[in-house]
């Protein structure tokens, strides 16, 4: 990995160096809506291992937005899970070079830019038009299984390790799942993801 | 939590790196049960053809072809089913035939005179179905089953684009799962007398095929209404236009966008039992429906899935235009837009329901 340094503009974006032959396949972050979610009685349990579970998992380190702190860029936690925040308007990524660099991140490393186009880290709180609020355990555990948005839908675009999480066993997957929906919902409306130009139209 | 650009970089990439790897390796899925049954690892081996003869059907197998096809990238498709000796289908419900263990049916895609691909609907317990995809040899001499995770890119279809053999994971995106899935194109409505001169790509039905008449007269449908014959099942609407759209968007929208399932919250009902009923009230309520998917120029949470008058503002209209991987529709089982439906249901959108008023 090369070191570069990021500035503490938002629309600047780091460079990272990842062999070139590396293929990718598939998708997201997300981007979602509906109506109020309907009222869920969270098992305290599975809420407490979905903590645990979300945080020693790394998915702070792409669903909350960073910032710059004393000790350089942090996950700003008052943004906690919202997702790449919908008032930051990523500029066009830069061109790179023909070598091994293929993709790049924003400062806040909620959107990314790739060989896949450009993606964007999902809102998961459980707002009911732009995080998770109208979803399902049983769509969040499909979607993991599948790499498929909602379950069924367009693929989930990297640097969502879900093919990772895939792994999980139900009972952790539900576990994030109630964990995620006992956040407090927050209205953050992210970016369609961005495909490349040559996925045509 | 890693607290420098360098580290927090790093983790993101290792996670983006193992990604990609576990997707090489194919790991199985944590609680994703075996299947019951293991299909055949040859095409020729599961009963399509007569033994010893590939290519040559098993006269056994009743060919259909219903009267809504979905759309796969222009390939032609042929589709033939088996049910065992003595068996029958149960018709009491008429949006969910329940078929009798050890049904199979076969639907294969060709390119012209060349098959590319072979899927088996095999209901193998009484626990559900198992889905199968043959990828058939260049010489055509035999097809063998595809590994779980399908196989990307097998066939051009168009000039860049490729056709791919689905993984399990998308089988059961469409069908369901495998203990509650239903063959999609073997139905009451696609297999009506009742034809619909105007469906979309719709094939011709020579008359050896099943239809709803066939299998009553044949005695291979059980408790079906007795007047299934005489009041066939039709999308009720006046409108040969509407009725063409409607059946479109039945047979490749509405295996998921039917009410039920994991997304019955989130996107448009289209159901066949509505569809019989009253058409033109299921087209109604697709008129003016929000949609979460932000169409191209649309206000921020304002895009709906039909805009009267207006396709290039209605979701439906763009998306199933798209062939990009984040906003088509379907999602998945076609790269190549289907430009004869995308400029009927422009029609319909920007004429039809105008003149409804």
């Amino acid at each position: 990995m090369k070191r570069r340094r990021i500035s503490t503009g938002l629309a600047v974006l780091a460079l990272v160096a990842l062999p070139g032959a590396i293929g990718y396949r598939g998708t997201e972050a997300t981007q979602m809506a509906g109506q109020p979610a309907a009222k869920k009685t969270l098992d305290s349990k599975f809420v407490e291992r979905g903590n645990y579970l979300v945080s020693a998992m790394g998915c702070h380190d792409c669903h909350t937005p960073w910032k710059v702190g004393p000790k350089g860029p942090e996950p700003d936690m008052t943004r906690a899970l919202t997702g790449h925040p919908a008032d930051m308007v990523m500029p066009p990524p830069p061109k790179l070079p023909e070598g091994p660099w293929i993709a790049l991140m924003a400062a806040t490393n909620t959107a990314w830019a790739g060989p896949w186009g450009v993606s964007f880290t999902a809102n998961l709180t459980p707002d009911p038009e732009t995080g998770l609020g109208k979803w399902t355990d049983e769509m969040f555990i499909t979607a993991m299984r599948t790499g498929r948005h909602e379950g069924k839908g367009r693929p989930i675009l990297p640097p969502m390790p879900w093919s990772m999480y895939r792994n999980l066993n139900d009972e952790d997957l539900r576990s994030i799942f109630a964990y995620l929906q006992s956040l407090k919902p927050v209205h953050n409306r992210v970016p369609q993801p961005i495909d490349p130009p040559e996925a045509g139209r | 939590m890693n607290r420098t650009v360098r580290r927090a970089a790093g983790g993101a990439l290792a996670a983006w790196l193992l990604a990609v790897g576990l997707q090489a390796s194919r790991r199985p899925a944590g609680d994703v049960p075996a299947d019951p049954a293991q299909p055949p690892r040859l095409l020729s081996a599961t009963g399509l053809y007569i033994a010893g003869r590939v290519g040559e059907v098993d006269p056994r197998n009743r060919q259909f072809t219903p009267q809504y096809p979905l759309w796969t990238d222009g390939l032609t498709k042929r589709r033939w089913i088996q049910l065992p000796d003595g068996a029958t289908i149960d018709g009491r419900a008429e949006q969910a035939w329940n078929f009798p263990v050890g049904t199979r049916i076969w639907k294969e895609f060709a390119r012209g005179q060349q098959p590319v691909e072979t899927r088996m609907l095999w209901k193998a317990t009484a626990e559900g179905w198992v889905f199968a995809s043959y990828v058939w040899n260049a010489d055509g001499s035999d097809a063998t089953l595809a590994p779980d995770d399908g196989i990307v890119g097998v066939a051009e279809v168009a000039p860049g684009r490729r056709h791919s053999i689905p993984s399990k994971s998308d089988c059961v995106a469409c069908h369901g799962a495998p203990a509650k899935a239903n063959p999609l194109g073997f139905t009451a409505l696609q297999l009506s007398t009742d034809r619909d001169p105007g469906a979309i790509h719709g094939e011709p039905l020579a008359a050896h095929m099943v239809t709803t008449r066939t299998l009553i007269e044949d005695g291979l449908l059980t408790g079906a209404r007795t007047d299934m014959l005489t009041n066939p099942p039709r999308i009720q609407t006046g409108s040969p236009l509407t009725r063409s759209v409607l059946g479109y968007l039945s047979a490749n929208c509405a295996m998921c966008h039917n009410g039920n399932g994991e997304i019955a919250a989130l996107g448009p009902v289209i159901r066949v039992a509505d569809l019989v009923t009253d058409g033109d009230a299921v087209a109604r309520t697709l008129v003016g429906q929000r949609t979460r998917w932000q169409v191209p120029g649309e206000a921020d949470g304002e895009s709906v899935l039909v805009h009267e008058g207006a396709p290039e503002r209605s979701a439906i209209y763009v998306r199933m235009r798209s062939r990009s991987p984040s906003s088509q529709m379907p999602p998945l089982g076609t790269t190549v837009r289907d430009q004869v439906a995308v400029d009927t249901i422009a029609r319909w959108i920007s004429i039809e329901l105008m003149r409804a008023h």
